[in-house]
């Protein structure tokens, strides 16, 4: 039986940013997949390659065993796919747009009910609302149902949680585990390390590459070092001082922490007192197991998102 | 009954585009009250007809015959007597305050010479050229006739008569409404649609409804349907203001007028797919529609600038222009009462742009993003 996704030295060119420069990848069915990178790293034109969107420049893919470019058709008719931005029609109804996608796709709303249900029973009271009066995270559940409706079996999310509220992305992911379950493939891309670890597998995405494809534990286990969390008073001074000490490596804020990867040798004390010579107050730095974004720094050089 | 899933989409498409139209305030007034507002303000208030003009008499010595010549002349609707001046000077300053369009100036005498020549002078304020002319040919002629009555002449004189056919009291509705209805229905259909198709490029729409197994022709099919239908209503609207308001008759056959508009609302909503299979935004979309089409529309049409007028390269581009034909049959099927025979040309050119749009609309339409 061959993977939900075979991917091999998929390439698309374009202009400055976007660009794919050969992935290689399989996706195993009923694995949920993370696509981990900066913006403007391809993980949207991946999406697009593989929704039959966009032509390749070379290699080649396959989305249940159908080639990319020539079974298009057949694949459009088997995948769920939801763009990065919200793409249903605002003037219509929560309910006008869901049955206009069942409709699209040929089935009933009725009958792939208990599919959605998880998602949709939360904008049901507001069925009669037009989608443009949704919020951020109704309209993302919205948009998830419309893509679940026709019961894909493999599903491309590109980037469902972004700008929604914490607990409306645990929902969805919670719909992505129940999805999981009933055997769909899910391939979704996040910004978030902690919504990584809820993967099977991750790749981690630059510059159209991928850096690394493992399980979170694997690429932690693989690319984790000594990390280190610091806090003071004045945080972003904090940064600059970090950054400029002999003995830190690489210093990034990470929401009310700095993680510091230390040069060999170095000891959280000593680098506390020396920050305390330097004015700051408060300073408190601890070990701690290093993250998926800690891993995606030390490969990337870089954060995969901005802070 | 049992719908096939295709017929299904059709259906559900069509009715979300309605959705769209009737949910938006500014798409329903562009697409059905701009139509009346338009044909009313071309028809009443932009105007080039001879109505109510204001002549100034000047008859030093009135008699019998200077009186029956004016009060021919002031007997039509087209000229009230302003003003009842006695002096050159006075003539001259009542023009240049707009209090009169036109003097009538006798000659002392007048009845004296009849068999002579009888002088007799049109002061005329040509401010306005086409109208000037216009009502200056008229107020002539009204006085020949009237000299020819007092005074049959001698010897035999020929004399030339101008019948106006078809338009006898020269209405500019008779040109405008063809006109009118040439821009109304290309804007209905060739803006709206193509903003309508590019709308869904530009909010994302159209990357999910590709990603679908529903044909993308099949779509297009399902959002032009409304716009065809709210273009029939329009032609009626049109039509029926038309006749019964601005008393524009139809002279000829209304089932092929009614029949060469549906082939131009065809042809203008080929364009409006042709242009959103090339622009990538509604802004492009509505400058391409507006002003490459719309433009020459207005321009080359004949709506204002009479084509026989025009230079060879401007009336071999004004053949390119669906309007112009349009238009052409309209004012012969409408206002000529000419038989269908006589537009057998402007329907050949409406139906060979509207192939060739079809084909290269089909041609363009992307089944992908880029």
């Amino acid at each position: 039986m061959t993977a939900a996704i075979e991917i091999d030295a998929l390439a698309k060119h374009f202009g400055a940013t976007g660009a794919l420069n050969g992935v290689t990848v399989n996706v195993e069915r009923g694995e949920i997949f993370g696509l981990i990178g900066p913006d403007g790293s391809g993980k949207s034109t991946l999406f697009r390659l593989l929704v039959t969107l966009l032509l390749p420049d070379g290699g080649r893919a396959t989305v249940e065993g159908l080639d990319i470019v020539k079974d298009f058709l057949k694949i459009r008719a088997r995948v769920g796919y939801m763009p990065g931005r919200f793409s249903l029609y605002p003037d219509l109804t929560v309910e006008e747009n869901l049955h206009l996608f069942a409709t699209l796709f040929g089935v009933r709303v009725e009958d792939n009910r208990p599919l959605i249900q998880r998602v949709y029973s939360h904008i049901e009271p507001f069925r009669r609302r037009r989608a443009s009066a949704l919020s951020g995270g109704m309209k993302q559940k919205l948009a998830l149902s419309c893509a679940l409706i026709h019961r894909p079996s493999v599903l491309f999310l590109d980037e469902p949680t972004t700008g929604i509220d914490p607990v409306s992305r645990a929902e969805l992911w919670e719909t992505l585990a129940d999805l999981k379950r009933q055997g769909v493939t899910v391939m979704v891309s996040t910004p978030y390390m902690d919504e990584a670890r809820l993967c099977d597998r991750v790749a981690l995405m630059q510059s159209g590459r991928f850096l690394d494809v493992a399980s979170p534990p694997e690429i932690v286990a693989r690319h984790g070092t000594t990390t280190w969390a610091a806090r003071a008073e004045r945080m972003s001074k904090l940064l600059t001082d970090l950054r400029a000490h002999p003995t830190v490596e690489t210093c990034y804020a990470f929401g009310d922490r700095h993680h510091v990867t230390p040069r060999p040798g170095a000891s959280p004390l000593l680098l506390r007192a020396a920050m305390e010579t330097l004015g700051h107050r408060q300073v408190e730095i601890s070990e701690i197991l290093p993250g998926i974004e800690d891993c995606f720094i030390r490969i990337a050089g870089q954060p995969p998102r901005e802070p | 009954m049992k719908n096939s899933p295709a017929l299904a989409t059709f259906i559900a498409f069509a009715r979300k585009e309605f959705h769209h139209i009737f949910r938006d305030r500014r798409t329903i007034m562009i697409l059905l009250v701009m139509p009346v507002l338009q044909i009313i303000l071309f028809g009443f208030a932009i105007t080039t007809e001879v109505r109510h003009v204001k002549v100034g008499l000047l008859d030093p010595l009135p008699d019998q015959a200077t009186r029956r010549v004016a009060d021919r002349l002031l007997a039509s609707d087209y000229f009230d007597l302003a003003r009842v001046l006695h002096t050159p000077d006075a003539v001259e300053q009542a023009l240049r305050r707009g209090e009169i369009d036109l003097a009538l100036i006798f000659e002392p005498h007048f009845h004296r010479h009849l068999h002579g020549p009888a002088r007799l002078q049109l002061v005329v304020d040509a401010s306005d050229p086409n109208t000037s002319a216009l009502f200056t040919a008229y107020a002539r002629r009204v006085i020949t006739d009237a000299a020819l009555e007092i005074a049959p002449p001698v010897a035999p004189v020929i004399t030339t008569e101008t019948r106006l056919l078809h338009n006898p009291a020269a209405r500019a509705a008779y040109n405008f409404v063809p006109g009118v209805m040439g821009l109304i229905l290309m804007l209905i259909c060739a803006m709206m649609t193509s903003i309508s198709i590019v709308r869904e490029k530009e909010t994302g729409t159209m990357e999910i409804i590709l990603v679908s197994p529903a044909r993308p022709l099949m779509i297009i099919a399902a959002k032009i349907l409304p716009y065809l239908l709210l273009s029939c209503v329009n032609l009626a609207t049109i039509l029926l203001l038309a006749v019964h308001v601005l008393g524009v008759p139809v002279a000829g056959s209304l089932f092929w007028l009614v029949a060469v508009s549906l082939l131009f609302i065809i042809v203008s909503l080929a364009i409006g797919i042709f242009v959103s299979t090339l622009a990538r935004n509604q802004v492009t979309a509505m400058l391409v529609s507006g002003m490459v089409l719309m433009m020459p529309v207005v321009l080359l049409s004949g709506l204002i600038f009479p084509i026989e007028g025009m230079p060879a390269f401007l009336r071999w581009l004004s053949a390119l222009i669906p309007a112009r034909w349009y238009i052409s049959a309209v004012k012969r099927l409408m206002i000529e009462g000419a038989p269908v025979a006589f537009i057998a040309r402007e329907a050949l050119a409406l139906a060979c742009t509207g192939a060739v749009l079809v084909l290269l609309s089909v041609k363009n339409f992307k089944n992908r993003l880029a």
